[in-house]
């Protein structure tokens, strides 16, 4: 039987590193592009004509229904064959903030939809500009809430970030992988990536608790 | 069926003037129904400037739709409602917000803005829809504030507020945008008992001193007699009988009035 092995530890190291930075930063530029267009997205099912919402719910539930690995490789090994054409990292970081920011958007709409009537009401009593009331009266009251489920979808989002191996993207899996191909060497690695995880993803779901205590009463 | 209204009793209202028949709101032949359910049927009513009008009648009856159509919170079915002459649903829907910065309104619930403080939620309209300086706005709330009675809680948040404090405060906060109409939506019947009092002299207070049109729904019958030149009865969708306060409450014509005044008073 296999004993462990410390020095293949550090050997992995390097490699390991520089897949922490890919994963994290799939994972912050993921984020951030799944807030951005799920409030898209969530505005959209609010649209005042049906020729913006009913596209709007087409595409989101196109997109959430479909596995995401699905889209990694569409995105991947298809779209170039139209001449659109991005780097691995790039295309995966678009894939899966895309794919979350159908999830995001239904955390959005619910929060949108917890607002009162009556605040709505309020903004039209004071001919409030529709923009306005969504930057100073809805959107504050509505993320208020909603930051503990967007943090929960975070957490989910960097556990899908190995899905991006699939397309070459260097991150914390790939990386593994790729010692393991060298080295012959899978236990190391594998153990250093999950513990990883572990390290990233419970510390940020103890935060997310304690800030669903403070913002959501 | 239309009410009729004494002579205002500011003489030379400007508002007045440029009016003929001296009408600031009218309705006519407003139809709204919700589903199956006619709330205002073929309504006709009209209110001259610096009036205070007091709807009344059973919940259900209709009356709090009416100032939610003035409000443009709903829309009419049929019929048209002017403000000053001025088609408050036209076809250009970005005229609407022209007519409605004339109508301020305050609610059952408050609906003050829980994410900003009291003086927050006074000056964000004067200063994003009137144009006004921070400085003016700011300025202007404390006034308000002041009259209110509650000049120093301007930095606190609605939430630590009493129920009476924040209707208080809402009504600042309609009064802020200088509105020359003023929807009262049972303003007073979330409070609680001993809260009622504090928000009706501030509203006896606006009635006696501004000369802001008033429409009023609300069960305060004693409030209603204070400040009311006009009262409509109400009932099923259609005012069945209108008229100066000491008429109505203590002499109606119609029976249905008769009954409702006796189960409230």
């Amino acid at each position: 039987m296999k004993t462990w092995d410390w020095s293949a530890v550090a050997d992995f190291m390097p490699r390991f590193l520089d897949g922490l930075l890919v994963t994290l930063q799939v994972l912050v530029l993921g984020s951030l592009l799944s807030f951005t267009l799920g409030l898209i997205w969530a505005i959209g099912f609010r649209a005042p004509t049906r020729f913006i919402r009913w596209p709007v719910h087409a595409v989101t539930e196109f997109i959430r229904n479909t596995p995401l690995l699905v889209q990694l490789f569409f995105f991947f090994f298809v779209l170039p064959e139209f001449g659109v054409q991005f780097s691995a990292l790039t295309t995966g970081t678009i894939a899966i903030g895309v794919h979350y920011s159908t999830y995001t958007a239904q955390v959005y709409r619910a929060g949108i939809e917890a607002v009162p009537p009556g605040q709505w009401e309020a903004a039209t009593a004071l001919s409030l500009p529709t923009g306005r009331t969504w930057t100073a009266v809805i959107l504050p009251q509505a993320i208020r809430r909603i930051v503990p489920a967007l943090g929960n979808y975070v957490i989910s989002m960097l556990k899908d970030t190995p899905l991006l191996a699939g397309i070459s993207v260097l991150e914390m899996l790939q990386q593994s992988r790729l010692e393991s191909a060298a080295t012959f060497q899978y236990t190391e690695p594998l153990t250093v990536v999950g513990v990883a995880f572990i390290l990233i993803a419970y510390p940020a779901s103890l935060l997310m608790r304690a800030l669903e205590r403070r913002l959501v009463r | 069926m239309s009410a009729d209204i004494t002579p205002p009793k500011t003489a030379g209202d400007p508002a007045a003037k440029h009016l003929p028949d001296g009408e600031l709101i009218r309705f006519d032949r407003v139809t709204k129904r919700f589903g199956k359910n006619t709330v205002l049927d073929n309504l006709c009513f009209s209110a001259r400037p610096g009036k205070h009008v007091t709807l009344i009648g059973p919940s259900g009856s209709g009356k709090t739709t009416i100032l939610r159509l003035l409000m443009t919170l709903v829309t009419p079915d049929e019929g048209t409602i002017t403000i000053d002459g001025e088609n408050l649903y036209p076809a250009d829907r970005r005229h609407v917000r022209e007519v409605r910065k004339n109508i301020g309104m305050v609610f059952q619930q408050f609906n003050l803005f829980p994410n900003m403080n009291v003086l927050r939620n006074i000056t964000e309209a004067p200063v994003r829809v009137l144009g006004l300086s921070r400085d003016e706005a700011e300025e202007r709330g404390r006034e308000l504030l002041d009259m209110v009675g509650l000049g120093d809680r301007c930095a606190a948040k609605p939430t630590q507020l009493s129920g009476g404090q924040q209707q208080r405060v809402a009504i600042a906060r309609a009064l802020a945008m200088r509105p020359r109409i003023l929807l009262l939506d049972e303003v007073t019947s979330a409070l609680d008992p001993e809260l009622v009092a504090g928000v009706l002299d501030v509203l006896r207070d606006i009635a006696h001193t501004t000369d802001i049109t008033m429409l009023c729904v609300t069960h305060e019958m004693n409030f209603a007699r204070d400040i009311s030149d006009d009262v409509l009865m109400f009932d099923s969708g259609k005012v069945i009988e209108s008229g100066p306060p000491e008429k109505i409450f203590t002499d109606p014509e119609q029976e249905r009035t008769r009954e409702f005044l006796s189960a409230v008073l």
